[in-house]
Protein backbone atom coordinates (compact mmCIF):
# COMPACT_ATOMS: atom_id res chain seq x y z
CA UNK A 1 0.00 0.00 0.00
CA UNK A 2 2.91 2.23 0.57
CA UNK A 3 3.74 1.57 -3.14
CA UNK A 4 0.18 3.89 -3.69
CA UNK A 5 1.80 7.41 -2.43
CA UNK A 6 4.31 6.17 -5.45
CA UNK A 7 2.20 6.99 -7.89
CA UNK A 8 1.61 10.48 -7.88
CA UNK A 9 5.48 10.97 -8.05
CA UNK A 10 5.60 8.90 -11.01
CA UNK A 11 3.11 10.70 -13.10
CA UNK A 12 5.16 14.08 -11.89
CA UNK A 13 8.08 12.06 -13.30
CA UNK A 14 6.79 10.47 -16.43
CA UNK A 15 5.06 13.88 -17.72
CA UNK A 16 7.99 15.82 -16.77
CA UNK A 17 10.17 13.35 -18.87
CA UNK A 18 7.64 13.97 -21.95
CA UNK A 19 7.68 17.77 -21.51
CA UNK A 20 11.46 17.83 -21.12
CA UNK A 21 11.72 15.73 -23.82
CA UNK A 22 9.85 18.15 -26.37
CA UNK A 23 10.97 21.03 -24.93
CA UNK A 24 14.98 20.53 -25.20
CA UNK A 25 14.72 18.94 -28.57
CA UNK A 26 13.89 22.38 -29.60
CA UNK A 27 16.61 24.04 -28.33
CA UNK A 28 19.07 24.78 -31.37
CA UNK A 29 22.76 23.32 -31.21
CA UNK A 30 23.66 27.27 -31.12
CA UNK A 31 22.73 26.91 -27.78
CA UNK A 32 23.97 23.54 -26.47
CA UNK A 33 26.47 24.56 -23.90
CA UNK A 34 24.31 26.88 -22.31
CA UNK A 35 21.50 24.86 -21.82
CA UNK A 36 24.28 22.50 -20.25
CA UNK A 37 24.91 24.67 -18.24
CA UNK A 38 21.38 26.45 -17.12
CA UNK A 39 19.89 22.75 -16.56
CA UNK A 40 22.92 22.20 -14.10
CA UNK A 41 21.74 25.31 -12.43
CA UNK A 42 18.48 24.41 -12.18
CA UNK A 43 19.08 20.69 -11.21
CA UNK A 44 20.78 22.09 -8.31
CA UNK A 45 17.13 22.50 -7.34
CA UNK A 46 18.51 19.71 -4.56
CA UNK A 47 19.22 22.37 -2.39
CA UNK A 48 15.63 22.66 -1.71
CA UNK A 49 16.62 19.08 0.15
CA UNK A 50 20.18 20.44 1.62
CA UNK A 51 18.64 23.15 3.26
CA UNK A 52 15.62 20.60 5.54
CA UNK A 53 19.00 18.65 6.08
CA UNK A 54 21.09 21.57 7.27
CA UNK A 55 18.03 23.00 8.93
CA UNK A 56 15.82 20.87 10.91
CA UNK A 57 18.30 19.60 13.32
CA UNK A 58 17.65 16.12 13.23
CA UNK A 59 21.35 14.99 14.42
CA UNK A 60 25.07 16.27 14.07
CA UNK A 61 26.12 14.25 10.98
CA UNK A 62 22.52 14.70 9.03
CA UNK A 63 23.39 18.29 9.44
CA UNK A 64 26.91 18.89 8.99
CA UNK A 65 25.99 16.82 5.42
CA UNK A 66 22.78 18.78 5.07
CA UNK A 67 25.69 21.92 5.33
CA UNK A 68 27.64 20.58 2.92
CA UNK A 69 25.49 20.13 0.35
CA UNK A 70 23.95 23.29 0.60
CA UNK A 71 27.50 24.88 -0.02
CA UNK A 72 27.48 22.22 -3.23
CA UNK A 73 24.19 23.45 -4.18
CA UNK A 74 24.25 26.97 -4.07
CA UNK A 75 27.89 27.33 -5.37
CA UNK A 76 25.95 25.38 -8.80
CA UNK A 77 22.82 27.62 -8.10
CA UNK A 78 24.44 30.87 -8.00
CA UNK A 79 27.66 30.01 -11.03
CA UNK A 80 25.22 28.36 -12.94
CA UNK A 81 23.28 31.14 -13.73
CA UNK A 82 25.33 33.73 -13.60
CA UNK A 83 27.63 32.03 -16.15
CA UNK A 84 24.32 31.37 -18.79
CA UNK A 85 23.61 34.42 -18.47
CA UNK A 86 26.91 35.83 -19.28
CA UNK A 87 27.19 33.37 -22.04
CA UNK A 88 23.58 33.97 -23.62
CA UNK A 89 24.39 38.26 -23.53
CA UNK A 90 27.11 37.57 -26.05
CA UNK A 91 24.77 35.83 -28.66
CA UNK A 92 24.51 38.87 -30.97
CA UNK A 93 22.30 39.24 -34.14
CA UNK A 94 24.80 41.35 -35.84
CA UNK A 95 26.63 44.04 -34.63
CA UNK A 96 24.59 47.63 -35.40
CA UNK A 97 27.50 49.43 -34.47
CA UNK A 98 31.64 47.87 -34.43
CA UNK A 99 32.14 47.83 -30.56
CA UNK A 100 35.55 47.69 -30.25
CA UNK A 101 37.03 45.44 -27.48
CA UNK A 102 40.17 43.84 -26.14
CA UNK B 1 3.73 29.44 5.63
CA UNK B 2 0.88 26.38 5.30
CA UNK B 3 1.90 23.52 3.79
CA UNK B 4 -0.60 24.17 0.72
CA UNK B 5 1.34 27.35 0.03
CA UNK B 6 4.45 25.86 -0.03
CA UNK B 7 3.63 23.24 -2.21
CA UNK B 8 1.78 26.34 -4.51
CA UNK B 9 5.29 27.47 -3.94
CA UNK B 10 7.09 25.01 -5.83
CA UNK B 11 4.22 24.04 -8.53
CA UNK B 12 4.92 27.68 -9.63
CA UNK B 13 8.54 27.01 -9.48
CA UNK B 14 7.95 23.59 -11.32
CA UNK B 15 6.15 26.06 -14.48
CA UNK B 16 8.98 28.59 -14.52
CA UNK B 17 11.68 26.14 -15.01
CA UNK B 18 9.60 24.87 -17.76
CA UNK B 19 9.22 28.06 -19.22
CA UNK B 20 12.76 28.72 -18.75
CA UNK B 21 14.22 25.83 -20.68
CA UNK B 22 11.28 26.90 -23.24
CA UNK B 23 13.05 30.33 -24.19
CA UNK B 24 16.15 28.36 -25.20
CA UNK B 25 14.81 27.50 -27.98
CA UNK B 26 16.06 30.85 -29.39
CA UNK B 27 19.21 33.12 -28.34
CA UNK B 28 16.57 36.37 -28.69
CA UNK B 29 14.57 34.57 -25.88
CA UNK B 30 17.18 33.04 -23.77
CA UNK B 31 17.86 35.54 -21.66
CA UNK B 32 14.38 36.07 -20.75
CA UNK B 33 14.05 32.47 -20.21
CA UNK B 34 16.99 32.28 -17.65
CA UNK B 35 15.42 35.00 -15.44
CA UNK B 36 12.29 32.87 -14.99
CA UNK B 37 14.13 30.08 -14.02
CA UNK B 38 16.25 32.21 -11.62
CA UNK B 39 12.64 33.42 -10.24
CA UNK B 40 12.23 29.96 -10.18
CA UNK B 41 14.87 28.90 -8.03
CA UNK B 42 13.90 31.92 -5.67
CA UNK B 43 10.66 30.84 -4.65
CA UNK B 44 11.43 27.30 -4.59
CA UNK B 45 13.77 28.17 -1.81
CA UNK B 46 11.75 30.49 -0.17
CA UNK B 47 8.99 28.05 0.23
CA UNK B 48 11.60 25.66 1.52
CA UNK B 49 13.05 27.84 4.10
CA UNK B 50 9.35 28.47 5.72
CA UNK B 51 9.10 24.79 6.42
CA UNK B 52 8.35 24.07 9.74
CA UNK B 53 10.90 21.41 9.73
CA UNK B 54 13.72 24.00 9.86
CA UNK B 55 14.47 24.89 13.00
CA UNK B 56 17.80 26.81 12.98
CA UNK B 57 19.22 29.28 9.93
CA UNK B 58 22.94 29.19 11.29
CA UNK B 59 24.01 26.35 9.32
CA UNK B 60 21.93 27.08 6.25
CA UNK B 61 23.19 30.71 5.97
CA UNK B 62 26.59 30.18 6.37
CA UNK B 63 26.09 27.14 3.58
CA UNK B 64 24.26 29.85 1.25
CA UNK B 65 27.26 32.48 1.83
CA UNK B 66 29.80 30.52 1.17
CA UNK B 67 28.28 28.77 -2.03
CA UNK B 68 26.99 32.01 -2.70
CA UNK B 69 30.50 33.52 -3.21
CA UNK B 70 32.24 30.31 -4.82
CA UNK B 71 29.56 30.06 -7.08
CA UNK B 72 29.40 33.92 -7.90
CA UNK B 73 33.76 33.91 -8.44
CA UNK B 74 32.84 30.82 -10.96
CA UNK B 75 30.72 32.06 -13.00
CA UNK B 76 32.14 35.96 -12.91
CA UNK B 77 35.81 34.88 -13.27
CA UNK B 78 35.86 31.74 -15.20
CA UNK B 79 36.79 32.35 -18.89
CA UNK B 80 34.88 31.02 -21.54
CA UNK B 81 37.40 28.97 -22.57
CA UNK B 82 37.63 26.79 -19.52
CA UNK B 83 33.82 26.21 -20.54
CA UNK B 84 34.12 22.59 -20.37
CA UNK B 85 36.00 21.78 -17.45
CA UNK B 86 33.65 24.06 -15.22
CA UNK B 87 30.74 22.87 -16.79
CA UNK B 88 32.13 18.89 -15.28
CA UNK B 89 32.84 20.55 -11.94
CA UNK B 90 29.78 21.63 -11.38
CA UNK B 91 28.63 18.61 -12.47
CA UNK B 92 30.25 16.86 -9.78
CA UNK B 93 28.58 19.39 -7.47
CA UNK B 94 25.31 18.88 -8.81
CA UNK B 95 25.40 15.06 -8.43
CA UNK B 96 27.57 15.33 -4.59
CA UNK B 97 24.69 17.73 -2.85
CA UNK B 98 22.19 14.82 -4.43
CA UNK B 99 24.47 12.05 -2.99
CA UNK B 100 25.30 14.24 0.37
CA UNK B 101 21.33 14.71 1.14
CA UNK B 102 20.36 11.01 0.30
CA UNK B 103 23.41 10.01 2.71
CA UNK B 104 22.10 12.51 5.35
CA UNK B 105 18.55 11.04 5.09
CA UNK B 106 19.63 7.57 5.69
CA UNK B 107 21.57 8.11 8.36
CA UNK B 108 18.47 10.01 10.11
CA UNK B 109 16.36 6.92 9.98
CA UNK B 110 19.47 4.60 10.59
CA UNK B 111 18.04 2.76 7.39
CA UNK B 112 14.47 2.30 8.93
CA UNK B 113 13.14 2.65 5.88
CA UNK B 114 10.20 1.40 3.31
CA UNK B 115 11.23 -0.43 0.60
CA UNK B 116 10.35 2.18 -1.92
CA UNK B 117 12.17 4.99 -0.34
CA UNK B 118 15.37 3.19 0.50
CA UNK B 119 14.85 2.56 -3.27
CA UNK B 120 14.90 6.31 -4.76
CA UNK B 121 17.08 6.96 -1.79
CA UNK B 122 19.90 4.14 -2.64
CA UNK B 123 19.29 4.94 -6.09
CA UNK B 124 20.25 8.95 -5.80
CA UNK B 125 23.26 8.02 -3.88
CA UNK B 126 24.67 5.40 -6.09
CA UNK B 127 24.14 7.97 -9.07
CA UNK B 128 25.30 10.64 -7.05
CA UNK B 129 28.54 9.16 -5.96
CA UNK B 130 29.47 7.58 -9.14
CA UNK B 131 28.93 10.74 -11.10
CA UNK B 132 30.84 12.76 -8.47
CA UNK B 133 33.97 10.97 -8.93
CA UNK B 134 33.32 10.58 -12.95
CA UNK B 135 32.83 14.62 -13.59
CA UNK B 136 36.03 15.43 -11.42
CA UNK B 137 38.26 13.00 -13.87
CA UNK B 138 36.34 14.20 -16.36
CA UNK B 139 37.26 17.63 -15.12
CA UNK B 140 40.87 16.73 -14.91
CA UNK B 141 41.26 15.59 -18.33
CA UNK B 142 39.88 18.55 -19.47
CA UNK B 143 42.27 20.68 -17.53
CA UNK B 144 44.92 18.49 -18.68
CA UNK B 145 45.77 17.77 -15.24
CA UNK B 146 45.39 13.79 -15.89
CA UNK B 147 46.46 12.56 -19.60
CA UNK B 148 43.66 13.11 -21.84
CA UNK B 149 44.32 9.96 -24.06
CA UNK B 150 42.50 6.78 -22.96
CA UNK B 151 43.26 4.28 -20.05
CA UNK B 152 43.46 1.58 -20.59
CA UNK B 153 44.09 -2.03 -19.01
CA UNK B 154 43.41 -5.82 -19.80
CA UNK B 155 40.16 -7.20 -19.03
CA UNK B 156 38.69 -3.23 -18.49
CA UNK B 157 35.53 -3.94 -19.60
CA UNK B 158 35.04 -7.34 -17.57
CA UNK B 159 36.58 -5.69 -14.76
CA UNK B 160 34.07 -2.69 -14.80
CA UNK B 161 30.98 -4.80 -15.43
CA UNK B 162 31.55 -7.08 -12.35
CA UNK B 163 32.48 -3.98 -10.39
CA UNK B 164 29.14 -2.28 -11.76
CA UNK B 165 27.22 -5.86 -11.05
CA UNK B 166 28.50 -5.90 -7.61
CA UNK B 167 27.35 -2.54 -6.78
CA UNK B 168 24.05 -2.97 -8.53
CA UNK B 169 23.93 -6.37 -6.23
CA UNK B 170 24.75 -4.07 -3.35
CA UNK B 171 22.06 -1.95 -3.79
CA UNK B 172 19.58 -4.73 -4.14
CA UNK B 173 20.49 -6.28 -0.52
CA UNK B 174 20.22 -2.79 0.32
CA UNK B 175 16.35 -2.93 -1.20
CA UNK B 176 15.58 -6.01 0.74
CA UNK B 177 17.36 -5.73 3.87
CA UNK B 178 17.41 -1.19 4.37
CA UNK B 179 18.58 -1.47 8.45
CA UNK B 180 21.87 -3.24 7.19
CA UNK B 181 23.76 -0.14 7.30
CA UNK B 182 26.97 -1.78 5.86
CA UNK B 183 25.79 -2.49 2.50
CA UNK B 184 25.09 1.23 2.59
CA UNK B 185 28.52 2.08 2.56
CA UNK B 186 30.12 -0.51 0.57
CA UNK B 187 27.47 0.75 -2.37
CA UNK B 188 28.99 4.45 -1.78
CA UNK B 189 32.45 3.09 -1.92
CA UNK B 190 31.84 1.16 -4.54
CA UNK B 191 30.04 3.34 -6.87
CA UNK B 192 32.80 6.14 -6.33
CA UNK B 193 35.16 3.47 -7.59
CA UNK B 194 33.09 3.00 -10.66
CA UNK B 195 32.38 6.38 -11.15
CA UNK B 196 36.57 6.90 -12.02
CA UNK B 197 36.88 3.69 -13.94
CA UNK B 198 33.74 4.71 -16.02
CA UNK B 199 35.42 8.07 -17.38
CA UNK B 200 39.21 6.79 -17.50
CA UNK B 201 39.04 4.65 -20.48
CA UNK B 202 37.37 7.89 -22.63
CA UNK B 203 39.66 9.76 -24.37
CA UNK B 204 39.28 13.80 -24.48
CA UNK B 205 37.76 13.63 -28.12
CA UNK B 206 34.63 11.93 -26.72
CA UNK B 207 34.13 14.46 -23.86
CA UNK B 208 30.92 15.94 -25.86
CA UNK B 209 29.13 12.63 -25.08
CA UNK B 210 30.88 12.16 -21.76
CA UNK B 211 29.74 15.40 -20.36
CA UNK B 212 26.07 15.12 -21.50
CA UNK B 213 25.95 11.94 -20.01
CA UNK B 214 26.77 13.07 -16.73
CA UNK B 215 25.12 16.06 -17.21
CA UNK B 216 21.95 13.27 -17.18
CA UNK B 217 23.25 11.51 -14.48
CA UNK B 218 23.47 14.61 -11.90
CA UNK B 219 19.58 15.06 -13.46
CA UNK B 220 18.63 12.29 -12.65
CA UNK B 221 20.18 12.15 -8.82
CA UNK B 222 18.55 15.28 -8.07
CA UNK B 223 15.31 13.54 -9.66
CA UNK B 224 15.58 10.19 -7.35
CA UNK B 225 16.15 13.06 -4.34
CA UNK B 226 12.65 13.77 -5.28
CA UNK B 227 11.45 10.77 -5.09
CA UNK B 228 12.86 9.77 -1.32
CA UNK B 229 11.76 13.46 -0.22
CA UNK B 230 8.37 13.17 -1.81
CA UNK B 231 8.58 16.81 -3.46
CA UNK B 232 7.39 17.27 -6.53
CA UNK B 233 9.72 20.31 -7.90
CA UNK B 234 12.68 18.20 -6.96
CA UNK B 235 11.24 15.90 -9.46
CA UNK B 236 10.32 18.32 -12.23
CA UNK B 237 13.98 20.01 -12.39
CA UNK B 238 15.82 16.74 -12.06
CA UNK B 239 14.19 14.97 -14.77
CA UNK B 240 14.19 17.77 -17.04
CA UNK B 241 18.17 18.09 -16.24
CA UNK B 242 18.13 14.34 -16.72
CA UNK B 243 16.57 13.96 -20.36
CA UNK B 244 18.22 16.87 -21.18
CA UNK B 245 21.64 15.31 -20.44
CA UNK B 246 20.41 12.23 -22.24
CA UNK B 247 18.67 14.18 -25.56
CA UNK B 248 22.32 15.68 -25.92
CA UNK B 249 24.70 12.68 -25.74
CA UNK B 250 22.17 10.94 -28.22
CA UNK B 251 22.88 13.75 -30.45
CA UNK B 252 26.47 13.55 -29.82
CA UNK B 253 26.74 9.76 -31.05
CA UNK B 254 24.60 10.61 -33.77
CA UNK B 255 27.35 13.58 -34.48
CA UNK B 256 29.85 10.54 -35.00
CA UNK B 257 28.01 7.81 -35.91
CA UNK B 258 28.83 5.72 -33.23
CA UNK B 259 26.28 3.80 -30.37
CA UNK B 260 26.80 4.80 -26.89
CA UNK B 261 28.37 1.51 -25.66
CA UNK B 262 31.60 2.13 -28.07
CA UNK B 263 31.83 5.42 -26.77
CA UNK B 264 31.90 4.36 -23.29
CA UNK B 265 34.01 1.27 -23.57
CA UNK B 266 35.54 1.23 -26.90
CA UNK B 267 38.47 3.33 -26.20
CA UNK B 268 38.51 5.01 -29.53
CA UNK B 269 42.06 6.91 -29.55
CA UNK B 270 44.21 3.84 -28.96
CA UNK B 271 42.36 1.62 -31.38
CA UNK B 272 42.76 3.79 -34.13
CA UNK B 273 46.01 3.76 -34.21
CA UNK B 274 46.48 0.20 -36.75
CA UNK B 275 44.48 1.85 -39.28
CA UNK B 276 47.31 4.19 -39.84
CA UNK B 277 47.93 3.15 -43.60
CA UNK B 278 50.42 5.12 -45.47
CA UNK B 279 48.71 7.83 -47.61
CA UNK B 280 49.80 8.23 -51.20
CA UNK B 281 50.73 12.01 -51.69
CA UNK B 282 52.29 14.70 -50.37
CA UNK B 283 51.03 17.54 -48.38
CA UNK B 284 51.55 20.48 -50.14
CA UNK B 285 52.44 23.90 -48.01
CA UNK B 286 51.16 27.30 -49.00
CA UNK B 287 52.80 30.28 -48.47
CA UNK B 288 50.95 33.04 -45.86
CA UNK B 289 51.03 35.64 -48.88
CA UNK B 290 49.40 32.75 -50.95
CA UNK B 291 46.98 32.11 -48.69
CA UNK B 292 45.94 36.14 -47.70
CA UNK B 293 45.60 36.56 -51.58
CA UNK B 294 43.42 33.91 -52.00
CA UNK B 295 41.27 34.29 -49.05
CA UNK B 296 41.24 38.16 -50.38
CA UNK B 297 39.87 37.47 -54.15
CA UNK B 298 37.01 34.61 -52.71
CA UNK B 299 33.76 35.40 -52.95
CA UNK B 300 33.27 32.89 -49.91
CA UNK B 301 34.92 32.26 -47.36
CA UNK B 302 33.84 29.30 -44.59
CA UNK B 303 36.08 28.81 -41.34
CA UNK B 304 35.52 25.47 -39.77
CA UNK B 305 37.04 25.75 -36.04
CA UNK B 306 37.87 22.82 -33.98
CA UNK B 307 39.35 22.35 -30.55
CA UNK B 308 42.17 23.38 -31.79
CA UNK B 309 40.81 27.14 -32.52
CA UNK B 310 40.33 26.33 -28.57
CA UNK B 311 43.61 25.90 -27.16
CA UNK B 312 45.16 28.36 -29.64
CA UNK B 313 42.84 30.84 -28.36
CA UNK B 314 42.34 31.96 -31.77
CA UNK B 315 38.67 33.13 -31.87
CA UNK B 316 39.69 36.78 -31.63
CA UNK B 317 41.69 36.69 -34.59
CA UNK B 318 39.38 34.53 -36.98
CA UNK B 319 36.75 37.27 -36.07
CA UNK B 320 38.96 39.97 -36.88
CA UNK B 321 40.40 38.04 -40.11
CA UNK B 322 36.96 37.68 -41.13
CA UNK B 323 35.46 41.41 -40.64
CA UNK B 324 38.55 42.13 -42.77
CA UNK B 325 37.88 40.32 -45.88
CA UNK B 326 33.63 41.19 -45.53
CA UNK B 327 34.97 44.30 -45.76
CA UNK B 328 36.37 43.95 -48.91
CA UNK B 329 33.34 42.61 -49.99
CA UNK B 330 34.37 38.70 -49.18
CA UNK B 331 31.14 36.15 -47.96
CA UNK B 332 32.18 34.84 -44.49
CA UNK B 333 30.36 31.84 -42.95
CA UNK B 334 31.40 29.47 -39.90
CA UNK B 335 31.25 25.47 -40.09
CA UNK B 336 29.78 24.63 -36.95
CA UNK B 337 30.10 20.08 -36.15
CA UNK B 338 28.50 19.27 -33.34
CA UNK B 339 31.25 17.03 -31.73
CA UNK B 340 33.81 19.99 -32.81
CA UNK B 341 35.55 20.75 -29.55
CA UNK B 342 34.96 19.25 -26.31
CA UNK B 343 31.64 20.05 -25.10
CA UNK B 344 28.26 20.42 -26.88
CA UNK B 345 28.10 23.68 -28.36
CA UNK B 346 31.75 24.63 -27.13
CA UNK B 347 32.78 26.24 -30.87
CA UNK B 348 29.53 28.24 -30.91
CA UNK B 349 30.15 30.10 -27.18
CA UNK B 350 33.69 30.63 -28.40
CA UNK B 351 32.96 32.55 -31.50
CA UNK B 352 29.92 34.59 -29.76
CA UNK B 353 32.50 35.45 -27.67
CA UNK B 354 34.77 36.60 -30.07
CA UNK B 355 31.52 38.99 -31.31
CA UNK B 356 30.77 36.81 -34.42
CA UNK B 357 26.68 37.25 -34.76
CA UNK B 358 25.00 34.14 -34.40
CA UNK B 359 23.67 34.46 -38.01
CA UNK B 360 27.02 33.39 -39.35
CA UNK B 361 27.34 30.12 -37.31
CA UNK B 362 26.09 27.28 -39.71
CA UNK B 363 25.34 23.69 -38.62
CA UNK B 364 26.55 20.54 -41.02
CA UNK B 365 23.50 20.16 -42.78
CA UNK B 366 23.11 23.90 -43.42
CA UNK B 367 26.45 24.34 -44.60
CA UNK B 368 27.64 21.46 -46.80
CA UNK B 369 25.37 22.21 -49.63
CA UNK B 370 27.46 25.19 -49.67
CA UNK B 371 30.99 24.02 -49.96
CA UNK B 372 30.79 23.26 -53.48
CA UNK B 373 30.31 26.87 -54.45
CA UNK B 374 32.97 27.90 -51.34
CA UNK B 375 36.55 29.26 -52.87
CA UNK B 376 38.06 28.79 -49.38
CA UNK B 377 37.70 26.74 -46.55
CA UNK B 378 40.09 27.62 -43.67
CA UNK B 379 40.24 24.54 -40.98
CA UNK B 380 41.19 25.59 -37.82
CA UNK B 381 42.68 22.94 -35.36
CA UNK B 382 39.88 20.57 -36.56
CA UNK B 383 40.66 17.73 -38.08
CA UNK B 384 38.30 14.10 -37.68
CA UNK B 385 35.41 16.39 -38.21
CA UNK B 386 36.74 16.84 -41.85
CA UNK B 387 38.12 13.64 -42.84
CA UNK B 388 36.65 12.66 -46.36
CA UNK B 389 37.60 8.77 -44.95
CA UNK B 390 34.55 8.54 -42.51
CA UNK B 391 32.15 8.97 -45.89
CA UNK B 392 34.21 7.34 -48.57
CA UNK B 393 36.36 4.68 -46.94
CA UNK B 394 34.13 2.04 -45.15
CA UNK B 395 36.54 0.41 -43.16
CA UNK B 396 37.44 3.93 -41.87
CA UNK B 397 37.48 3.94 -37.38
CA UNK B 398 35.12 6.67 -37.85
CA UNK B 399 33.05 5.27 -40.92
CA UNK B 400 29.72 6.90 -41.24
CA UNK B 401 30.55 9.84 -39.01
CA UNK B 402 28.48 13.00 -40.32
CA UNK B 403 31.49 15.75 -41.74
CA UNK B 404 31.70 18.80 -42.89
CA UNK B 405 32.59 18.03 -46.75
CA UNK B 406 36.03 20.76 -46.34
CA UNK B 407 37.22 19.01 -49.73
CA UNK B 408 34.57 19.71 -51.75
CA UNK B 409 35.62 23.25 -51.83
CA UNK B 410 37.34 24.69 -54.67
CA UNK B 411 40.39 25.10 -51.83
CA UNK B 412 40.54 23.86 -48.61
CA UNK B 413 43.81 26.04 -46.66
CA UNK B 414 44.67 23.73 -43.57
CA UNK B 415 45.95 25.07 -40.35
CA UNK B 416 47.97 22.89 -37.95
CA UNK B 417 50.56 22.98 -35.43
CA UNK B 418 52.42 20.22 -37.00
CA UNK B 419 52.54 17.41 -39.65
CA UNK B 420 51.89 14.87 -37.13
CA UNK B 421 48.46 13.29 -36.91
CA UNK B 422 45.17 14.47 -35.11
CA UNK B 423 44.19 13.05 -32.06
CA UNK B 424 42.20 10.01 -32.55
CA UNK B 425 45.88 9.17 -34.47
CA UNK B 426 43.79 8.47 -37.90
CA UNK B 427 45.45 9.71 -41.37
CA UNK B 428 43.26 12.34 -42.66
CA UNK B 429 43.11 12.14 -46.75
CA UNK B 430 41.83 15.86 -47.08
CA UNK B 431 45.59 16.64 -46.12
CA UNK B 432 47.30 15.19 -49.42
CA UNK B 433 44.16 16.57 -52.05
CA UNK B 434 45.34 18.47 -54.77
CA UNK B 435 42.84 20.98 -53.74
CA UNK B 436 44.23 21.16 -49.93
CA UNK B 437 46.80 23.25 -48.78
CA UNK B 438 48.21 23.45 -45.17
CA UNK B 439 49.57 26.27 -43.33
CA UNK B 440 51.78 25.20 -40.41
CA UNK B 441 52.08 27.00 -37.29
CA UNK B 442 50.27 28.38 -34.23
CA UNK B 443 46.67 29.05 -35.54
CA UNK B 444 46.47 32.85 -33.31
CA UNK B 445 49.81 33.67 -34.56
CA UNK B 446 49.25 32.58 -38.39
CA UNK B 447 45.93 33.85 -38.28
CA UNK B 448 47.35 37.53 -36.90
CA UNK B 449 49.58 37.80 -39.58
CA UNK B 450 47.39 36.61 -42.44
CA UNK B 451 44.80 40.05 -41.34
CA UNK B 452 48.43 42.16 -42.04
CA UNK B 453 48.97 40.30 -45.22
CA UNK B 454 45.21 40.90 -46.60
CA UNK B 455 45.40 44.33 -45.55
CA UNK B 456 48.31 45.00 -47.47
CA UNK B 457 46.80 43.41 -50.42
Amino acid sequence: MNILSLIPSLYVFVLAAFLGYQVISRVPPLLHTPLMSATNAISAISLVGSLVAAGANYNIVSTILGFVAVICATTNVVGGFVITDRMLRMFKRKPAVKIKED
Amino acid sequence: MPTYLIELFYLVSGVLFIMGLRGMSHPDTARRGIFYAEFGMLLAIVGTLAQHEIITYTWIITGMIIGSVAGLAMGLWVPMTAMPQRTAFSHAFGAAAAALVGISEYYRWHGHLEPFKMGALGFEVLLGSLTTTGSLIACGKLMGILPGKPLVFKGQNIFNMTLLTVTVATFVCLFVFPGVTFYFYVMIALALIFGVLLVIPIGSADMPVVMSLLNSYAGLASAATGFALNNNVLIIAGTLDGFSGFILSILMCKAMNRPMTNVLFGAFGSVAEQSGAAQAGEMREIGLEDAATQLAYARQVVFVPGYGMATAQAQHVIRELAETLEERGVTVKYAIHPVAGRMPGHMNVLLAEANVPYSELYELEQINPDFPSTDVAVVVGANDVVNPDARDNPTSPIAGMPILEVDRAKLAIVLKRGKGRGFSGLENPLFFKENTAMLYGDAKDTITRLVQAVHKL
